[in-house]
């Protein structure tokens, strides 16, 4: 579903990815995990297509050329990146932003668009499964939101928009205990099926408790340094990435 | 009398299209004026119009308690210009909501000169401006607090967007205090678009024209949140706005 062949990426002249090869088949969740500055949101960014970053070597997505593709266009292919800092909007309602997100989407693939109606029921369904106020729809993007409610806003909107496949950056930081049970649900419900897949970026084992993947891999400096199944994560957690990765 | 025709050695004519003034001065030449009497509240809203060239020139006198609120929106294609000159008497209140929206060549300006005359006034200026092409968008607020206006509390928000490095924005919040127990706020700023707000839009599926309007909406859109009825003005501006980004 999602093959990434000896990706290299720089920024501003700074080498960030070099060399990352990685597949992720449909029906599997992957989990990547990693010390801080080891090239992990750089991976998510270059994979969701944010300008800025020179890339190198090859990302296909059902068989497309990943890195030809505009943000828009991975989008309507079905890719879904979740932010580690969700971004702010003032003066635009989520529900306003997302519905035409999802409409422009949805046009990119010729399918009819939702009306005002429909996407509304749509929008309220989905801030419940999540356990999210629907008034909190009514707000400006993000805008004064905590950082859990932000997480919890990204998992309403992959629900709206039900990718094939999600990206989805450290998800779990800033989340209490509730709401890292609640997302858990929310990435399962919504990405566990044979059609998709995830990969999931994390620090932590704590997620990986709630979402479990088929695969760990490790990433440091920029490469991947080891995979294995779950049980790598468990053993990252005890033993620290310093002695796993070593 | 007809009052002579103004010159760019005048400040509040500074950076105005005179050559486009000179045809119409004769029926602007006198402002209209008009007083809200003492307790009374007046709303008004100021739409663009089909003429190329629109000028106001507005007097308005804020008895004693007397509140009023302006939205207007500038957009001509060639020159716009409101000019107001408020007076406001004890415990007087003065909101203006205003929007510059040019493209091309156009120049649209908002000039204000607000005089808290009496005590315990309060004015909130609120200016947004929108600008591609060669357009100029100007605000030139002044504030007057005369030696008796103890309490008046005055706020100037300015901020402005350029499309295209042709566009210029003039910003100038100008404040004349004669009273020692007031609080007199501005703040303005010029900039383009957010690259990440962007990015985040765009990595939503919103094409990158799309995101760029959905975030210009955002920016003006807010100017109308206390207007009664917002949709002719809202209405107006998505119009004015769709031109700008084209």
């Amino acid at each position: 579903m999602l093959t990434i062949k000896n990706l290299h990426a720089t920024v501003a002249d700074k080498p960030i990815l070099n060399g990352v090869s990685l597949d992720v088949p449909a029906g599997e969740v992957h989990a990547i995990m990693g010390p801080n500055g080891s090239g992990k949101s750089t991976l998510a960014y270059v994979l969701a297509g944010r300008p800025g970053y020179a890339s190198e070597g090859g990302a296909t997505f059902d068989g497309r050329d990943l890195l030809a593709m505009e943000p828009h266009e991975r989008a309507a292919a079905g890719l879904f990146l979740g932010f580690q800092y969700p971004v702010e909007i003032p003066g635009v309602s989520m529900l306003q932003f997302v519905r035409e997100a999802l409409n422009t989407q949805r046009r990119a693939r010729g399918e009819a668009e939702l009306s005002g109606a429909e996407f509304i029921k749509l929008a309220r369904e989905q801030a419940k499964l999540l356990g999210m106020d629907a008034e909190m729809l009514k707000r400006p993007v993000n805008v004064g939101f905590s950082g859990g409610e932000k997480k919890r806003a990204e998992m309403v909107q992959m629900g709206i928009m039900q990718p094939k496949f999600a990206v989805l950056d450290e998800t779990d930081s800033g989340l209490d205990i509730d709401a890292l049970k609640s997302v858990g649900a929310g990435i399962n419900r919504i990405m566990r099926s044979p059609d998709k897949g995830v990969l999931l970026i994390t620090h932590y084992q704590r997620l990986l408790d709630y979402v479990e993947p088929d695969k760990v891999h490790v990433l440091n400096a920029g490469r991947i340094v080891r995979s294995g199944g779950p049980e790598l994560a468990k053993e990252l957690e005890r033993e620290g990435y310093a002695e796993a990765a070593a | 009398m007809t009052a002579p025709f103004p010159t760019r050695k005048q400040e509040e004519w500074r950076y105005a299209d005179l050559d486009a003034l000179r045809p119409v001065w004769q029926q602007f030449a006198e402002p209209l004026t008009l007083t809200v009497g003492p307790g009374e509240s007046f709303e008004k809203i100021w739409l663009p119009g089909d003429e190329d060239v629109l000028v106001r020139r507005v007097q308005i006198a804020l008895e004693g308690g007397a509140k009023a609120q302006i939205f207007v929106l500038n957009a001509a294609s060639e020159y716009g210009r409101t000019e107001l000159d408020v007076s406001l008497a004890e415990g007087a209140d003065f909101e203006l909501f205003g929007a510059n929206i040019g493209t091309g060549v156009s120049t649209n300006e908002i000039v204000t000169n607000v005089r808290h005359v009496g005590e315990g006034g309060r004015s909130r200026q609120t200016i947004r401006s929108v600008l591609n092409g060669k357009a100029t968008g100007s605000y030139l607020g002044k504030v007057e607090v005369a030696r008796g206006a103890q309490k008046t509390d005055a706020e100037q928000s300015v901020k402005a967007m350029l499309l295209d490095r042709g566009a210029t924005a003039n910003c100038k919040p100008e404040l004349e205090i004669f009273a020692d127990d007031v609080k007199c706020a501005h703040g303005a700023s010029v900039g383009e678009l957010d690259a990440m707000q962007l990015f985040y839009a765009e990595s939503r599926g919103l094409d990158p024209a799309s995101a760029r309007a959905l975030l210009l909406e955002g920016f003006v859109m807010g100017l109308w949140d206390s207007a009664k009825d917002a949709d002719a003005i809202g209405e107006a501006a998505r119009e004015a706005l769709r031109k700008v980004v084209g």
